[in-house]
């Protein structure tokens, strides 16, 4: 029966599998394969002879990179945690009001069902120097008009607006997750939690978190993939120039798209591939990573 | 310690925006010490009760002690009770160990001591080789003995039970009522279970209270409720071959059931219902008695005969059934099809009236 049916497996998985060669191994093997190419030139398809590690010594020697490596990781590390505590909390504390949760959670889904560059344009124009609502609302308390995206905006400035940003509009997915997650936890658990005299925190941090956590580790890796990809925000946020000075906010995948567009100049496509295929191993890493350290406190 | 509860009331509302009245004005007196059996049809509000004693759910009206405190407006942390749920809420990530400790390192209990009473409960539970295991490698007796191990160790005033039983295989149901029955002895610790199989409740309590629609029908020492029924509904709950339930009459002294004279009273002439317990039956070897069937079916089961026997008019006289049982000594030889003079025990037929309440 099984070995008779086989084909038939693979006949539904059909469409799935071609597409997937198609539009990810082949394109993924590809940029392994030119991110040894020496001094290539895709539009001539020409080539020095032979493989070479030196688009890698390029890359991570070359200034921006680093820069993009920088912003890239204080983006993920920072975003990711405060992104993944404050949505849990949010999803909680919906949970504790069954009135008023299906109205809150529209709402908190709404940025997810937005266009990503709408948002970040609309963010912009919040972290505006001159009328910005971010400046408006901190004059309130005193603090004079901070420059946070503009041509004078320090690094850390930028990087908290984009982290503001980036953390909000990660939210809505996770806060919806995390609150279905909550739904399928059994009410007894808490009932008898309460008759053992367990405090709301303490609920909160050895029933809550640990029922949850296999969709914690979920969420923590996905969004941490997420992360490592930023390049809509930056985008969004500080335009092309990808930065309020031109290139300070730089991330991985935007110093790869840059190389990329520029490969008419010689080897620059190499480079790009080069960029692509290190930020493909740090995300592996990072997910071994996380997939290793959460065994021991994921509960299934 | 002795709970009381006065005029307790509890209402939901359904979703056709109905008032149900889960538990209506209930006075109920639990004596401190005993194991009680809160007994009752699906709906009865017999679980509705044990939750409002725990506090997980609040009262619409009246009052709860323990002892001489009032703990209607408590939350269930401060009333100092232990819970054991339907399917035992054990933390699932949790070891055995982490379980039983919960409560108490919630209540700041030192740790030696903690890890101590922890140990003690385990052995008394007879759990201490299971410590370091998650729920889910524990067979689902096991699972029951953590629960009550886990509601015990805080040291409650009350423990309270949600169908203990319900989830276990039969075997292993009577040895863990057996090993509730153990456990609150040893610790004297007054104990309220609620289940809605009579058996179960008639086995172990020391008094049974039952309950149908949110009321109190009747409590008191379960062979003297089986045996003083105050109305229908607990005669018909209680006992296991169903009590047989004719329409009756009583005609100048005599109880009359399908035309035939079955026993005398003094009670006035009126339509009754007359309720007779499966063993209420006495072979009139004599066969002088006018109360008397062709049997039907025979079951021997070691020392009982079970006489099956259908009624012989098609009328409704036997109420809900068109057969009634019948045990008697298997030393009878009794075949199907004999003809069979009864005699009927007097302290085994209850008389009721046509709304069910025993006839005065």
């Amino acid at each position: 029966m099984e070995t008779k049916n086989n084909w038939r497996a693979w006949l539904y998985l059909a469409p799935m599998l071609i597409l997937m060669a198609v539009f990810t191994f082949y394109p993924l093997f590809n940029a392994f394969i030119i991110s040894f190419y020496k001094d290539y030139q895709p539009l001539l398809n020409q080539r020095a002879p032979g493989m070479t590690l030196d688009n890698y010594s390029i890359v991570v020697n070359n200034y921006f990179f680093k820069q993009a490596l920088k912003n890239t990781f204080t983006l993920a590390f920072i975003s990711v945690p405060i992104s993944i505590v404050l949505s849990l909390f949010i999803a909680v504390a919906l949970n504790s009001i069954p009135r008023l949760k299906a109205f809150f959670q529209t709402i908190f889904f709404l940025p997810y069902v937005t266009n990503g560059i709408a948002v970040g344009m609309a963010f912009a124009v919040i972290f505006h120097r001159n009328y910005g609502l971010f400046n408006q609302f901190l004059s309130w308390f005193g603090v004079a008009p901070v420059d946070w995206i503009g041509s004078t905006a320090t690094w850390g400035k930028q990087m908290t607006a984009l982290m503001i940003f980036t953390i909000w509009d990660s939210l809505a997915f996770k806060i919806l997750v995390f609150a279905s997650g909550l739904t399928n936890i059994d009410k007894q658990y808490y009932d008898a939690a309460r008759i053992d005299s367990a405090s709301k925190w303490t609920i909160f941090k050895r029933i809550t978190v640990p029922l949850l956590s296999p969709l914690i580790l979920y969420i923590s890796i996905t969004s941490m993939i997420g992360a490592l990809k930023a390049y809509n925000s930056i985008i969004a946020l500080f335009g092309e120039s990808l930065g309020g000075r031109p290139r300070d906010m730089i991330t991985i995948v935007a110093f790869v798209y840059q190389y990329r567009a520029d490969y008419a100049n010689i080897g620059f496509y190499s480079y790009a591939a080069a960029g692509a295929i290190i930020l493909f191993m740090i995300t592996l890493a990072f997910t071994g990573l996380q997939t290793i350290v959460s065994r021991k406190r994921v509960h299934y | 310690m002795e709970i009381k509860m006065a005029n307790l009331t509890k209402i939901f509302i359904s979703k056709d925006k109905k008032e149900v009245h889960a538990v209506d004005h209930v006075d109920l007196t639990i004596p401190s010490g005993k194991l009680i059996g809160l007994l009752g049809p699906s709906g009865c509000g017999k679980s509705t009760t044990l939750y409002l004693i725990a506090g997980l759910l609040r009262q619409n009206e009246g009052e709860i002690f323990f002892a001489d405190e009032e703990v209607s407006e408590m939350p269930p942390e401060k009333r100092g009770i232990g819970l054991v749920f339907q399917n035992y809420a054990l933390y699932p990530h949790m070891t055995v160990r982490d379980n039983i400790l919960f409560p108490l390192q919630n209540m700041k209990v030192p740790k030696q001591e903690a890890m101590e009473r922890t140990q003690e409960m385990a052995a008394l539970v007879g759990l201490e080789e299971m410590l370091n295991r998650k729920p889910k490698e524990l067979s689902g007796g096991q699972q029951q003995r953590v629960a009550i191990a886990r509601a015990l160790v805080k040291k409650p005033r009350v423990l309270l039970l949600d169908e203990p039983l319900s989830n276990l295989d039969a075997r292993l149901r009577l040895q863990t009522r057996e090993e509730i029955k153990r456990i609150q002895r040893e610790t004297g610790i007054t104990t309220v279970f609620v289940t809605h199989d009579q058996e179960e409740a008639m086995s172990i309590s020391d008094e049974i209270v039952v309950m149908k629609d949110g009321v109190i029908q009747q409590m008191g020492h379960p062979q003297e409720v089986y045996d003083a029924p105050v109305n229908l509904f607990v005669a018909k709950f209680l006992g296991n071959p169903q009590i047989n339930v004719f329409e009756g009459e009583i005609k100048k002294g005599k109880i009359i059931v399908l035309n035939m004279e079955i026993a005398t009273t003094d009670k006035p002439d009126q339509k009754i219902i007359v309720g007779i317990r499966p063993e209420g039956f006495m072979v009139d070897e004599t066969k002088k008695s006018a109360f008397k069937f062709e049997v039907n079916l025979v079951e021997t089961i070691g020392r009982d005969t079970t006489l099956i026997i259908d009624t012989p008019s098609d009328d409704e006289t036997l109420l809900d059934k068109h057969s009634f049982k019948v045990i008697v000594d298997a030393s009878y030889r009794i075949m199907s099809g004999d003809l069979v003079h009864f005699k009927v025990k007097p302290d085994k037929m209850h008389l009721f009236d046509l709304d069910g309440e025993l006839l005065k």
